[in-house]
């Protein structure tokens, strides 16, 4: 099986192509350039240095969010475009969930953390199983980093954090969380796209797809003009 | 005879998602938009954060029922022609990443259109006979623009607005009297039943270019007058204000198009953008490129909104001119008219 692995979902923009859960190519790019700029000139670079023939492709898997809005849409109407040409489904994968995948087989939990602004993360508490499967403690959601940790110290469990919040909320962890923790190393830290197609390999094989058309971006939250029409209306 | 080329073009600007298939550049196959306009009534005006939302949700639909509509398939298409700017840029962001994409997939051409340029191209759709040189007047809910065209693909600004296009000076007015968003069909129907001389509302002229436009004068005038009956308990002619408002808008707009007209010896001129559906600033139009003996063009109001016909239609003289766009084409909020990225 052949899969192309997209993610932008943070600062981080990153294509992968995976064959029988082998890493054939991955393309990762961490500078200030958008991904509108970047994210289809590293398929076009990947797919002419790895050779690789887009026909052959079985499926995208494309981190669907939580993320920044924008990135995310980037990731996904470029996933919808060669989804629809190519007349092949895709495969959405939580943002947070192949990020675990960085760290696979890794004891204790994982915590994915990504900078959501307002003083919350976008998070999920998971650990891998005897099997090797992923179990997800705490579903993903946005949370303030503060409701996390005292959510982790309930555990009472070695945690190893990773995500862009790492680097923003170092410092609050080490002032509020008690129980042990690490931090993921530099190459594991962020968005992988080999991560997110290695998954979307094994979800493809449960039968977790979508058509192109139907695929859009979780966002796990409200647009602001939307929240306040809400809250106007709810006081009214 | 050379083969025909067919663009699909896709245009995610502000607040519809379309897609269209254009052949020769004068013909439209398909026009397909799916608006939003009733989600961003709720809030008065477009929310880009919602727009962009449901462009992604809509996009691959309105691409497939346009190529299904024009009875093609993709392989048919020569080349994918998209709106990169001016607009909103998260909402062009969807339009631009869906048609690189599909340039990529399928190995075709991509072409990066400006919106303002599509609005102009709009009339070679339904006036097979219109070629530049001709000028035309661009009016929409984001742009006022008095435009030469000088040739395929090559223009320039006579005038622009300084403050308000003329579209979002009616949305404006319409709020402040009561008659919602969005506000140029509104005016345009209400001012039916009223008299366009009950108020005098101003004129506004720019002094340093005479093409210049400046709608944020009148509307304060608006608001003003408004206030002034409040204070007064007078009560205020709904349909009065929202006609002498009008007239005041259309005046500028015929008196700077004309003048404009008659210092290029221009024979030709043509309007678009939004605000060209407008029945009133139409008629004024037209009657008075008639007592000058000029030929008058606008596109039928479906072609008048934010479509992707016209973007075909843009598309193809740039196709035929050559130029191509890059996998790296970026969405650019305040591209300028005749700017080329």
């Amino acid at each position: 099986m052949k899969i192309l692995g997209i993610d932008s979902s943070g600062n981080v923009g990153s294509v992968a192509y995976v064959s029988d859960g082998v890493v054939i190519s991955e393309y990762t790019l961490n500078n200030k350039k958008t991904h509108s700029q970047t994210l289809l000139p590293m398929i076009d670079d990947m797919v002419k240095k790895a050779e690789i023939n887009l026909d052959e492709i079985d499926a995208i898997a494309i981190s669907q969010g939580p993320g920044s809005f924008t990135g995310l849409r980037i990731g996904s109407a470029t996933a919808k475009g060669i989804a629809y040409v190519k007349d092949i489904p895709i495969v959405p994968v939580y943002t947070t969930e192949a990020l675990c995948y960085n760290l696979y087989g890794e004891s204790g939990l994982i915590c994915p953390i990504m900078d959501a602004r307002r003083g919350q993360v976008y998070t999920g508490i998971f650990n891998f199983s005897e099997d090797g499967s992923l179990e997800t403690l705490l579903e993903t959601t946005a949370l303030s980093i503060e409701e996390l940790l005292e959510k982790l110290a309930e555990f009472n469990q070695q945690v190893t954090f990773l995500g862009d919040g790492v680097d923003v909320f170092k410092d609050k962890i080490k002032e509020l969380l008690k129980t042990p923790y690490k931090f993921a190393f530099g190459n594991n830290r962020l968005q992988r796209a080999s991560s997110v197609a290695l998954y979307g390999e094994i979800l493809f094989e449960k039968g977790i797809k979508q058509d192109a058309a139907s695929h859009a971006p979780i966002y796990l939250r409200m647009s602001q003009a939307e929240r306040e029409r809400l809250e106007k209306e709810g006081k009214a | 005879m050379s083969e025909d080329v067919l663009i699909l073009a896709i245009e995610s600007s502000c607040d519809e998602t379309a897609a269209a298939v254009v052949k020769n550049g004068r013909e439209c196959l398909s026009n397909v938009i799916y608006s939003q306009i009733d989600l961003h009534t709720l809030y008065g005006g477009v929310v880009p954060e919602i727009a962009s939302r449901k462009h992604i949700e809509k996009v691959n639909q309105v691409i497939d029922k346009a190529l299904k509509d024009a009875g093609v398939t993709l392989d048919d298409i020569t080349a994918i022609a998209v709106t990169y700017g001016p607009g909103l840029v998260g909402a062009l962001l969807v339009g631009v990443s869906a048609a690189k994409a599909i340039a990529f997939a399928s190995g075709k051409p991509l072409i990066g259109v400006h919106h303002i340029e599509g609005h102009i191209c709009a009339n070679y759709i339904e006036n097979p006979t219109l070629e530049p040189p001709f000028h035309c007047l661009v009016v929409s809910g984001g742009h006022t623009h008095l435009v030469r065209v000088e040739d395929y693909g090559k223009y320039t600004i006579l005038g622009k607005t300084r403050d308000d296009a003329a579209g979002e000076a009616f949305d404006k007015v319409a709020r402040a009297i009561g008659l919602g968003y969005p506000g140029g069909p509104k005016i345009d129907k209400l001012s039916n039943e009223g008299n366009p001389e009950a108020i005098v509302f101003p004129r506004a002229k720019v002094s340093d270019n005479v093409y210049d436009f400046s709608f944020s004068g009148l509307k304060s005038a608006v608001l003003n007058y408004l206030n002034g009956c409040e204070m007064k308990g007078e009560e205020v002619n709904r349909a009065d204000v929202a006609a002498s408002f009008q007239k005041s808008v259309i005046d500028v707009l015929v008196s700077h198009s004309m003048e404009a007209l008659a210092e290029h010896h221009a024979s030709k001129f043509a309007i678009a953008g939004g605000v060209a559906s407008n029945a009133h600033l139409r008629e004024a139009m037209e009657t008075a490129c008639k007592e000058r003996g000029i030929e008058f063009y606008h596109p039928s109001p479906i072609l008048c909104t934010d479509n992707a016909a016209m973007i075909g239609a843009a598309g193809y003289y740039e196709y035929i001119a050559g130029t191509r766009s890059g996998y790296d084409l970026n969405a650019i909020p305040n591209l300028k008219l005749g700017e080329r990225a």
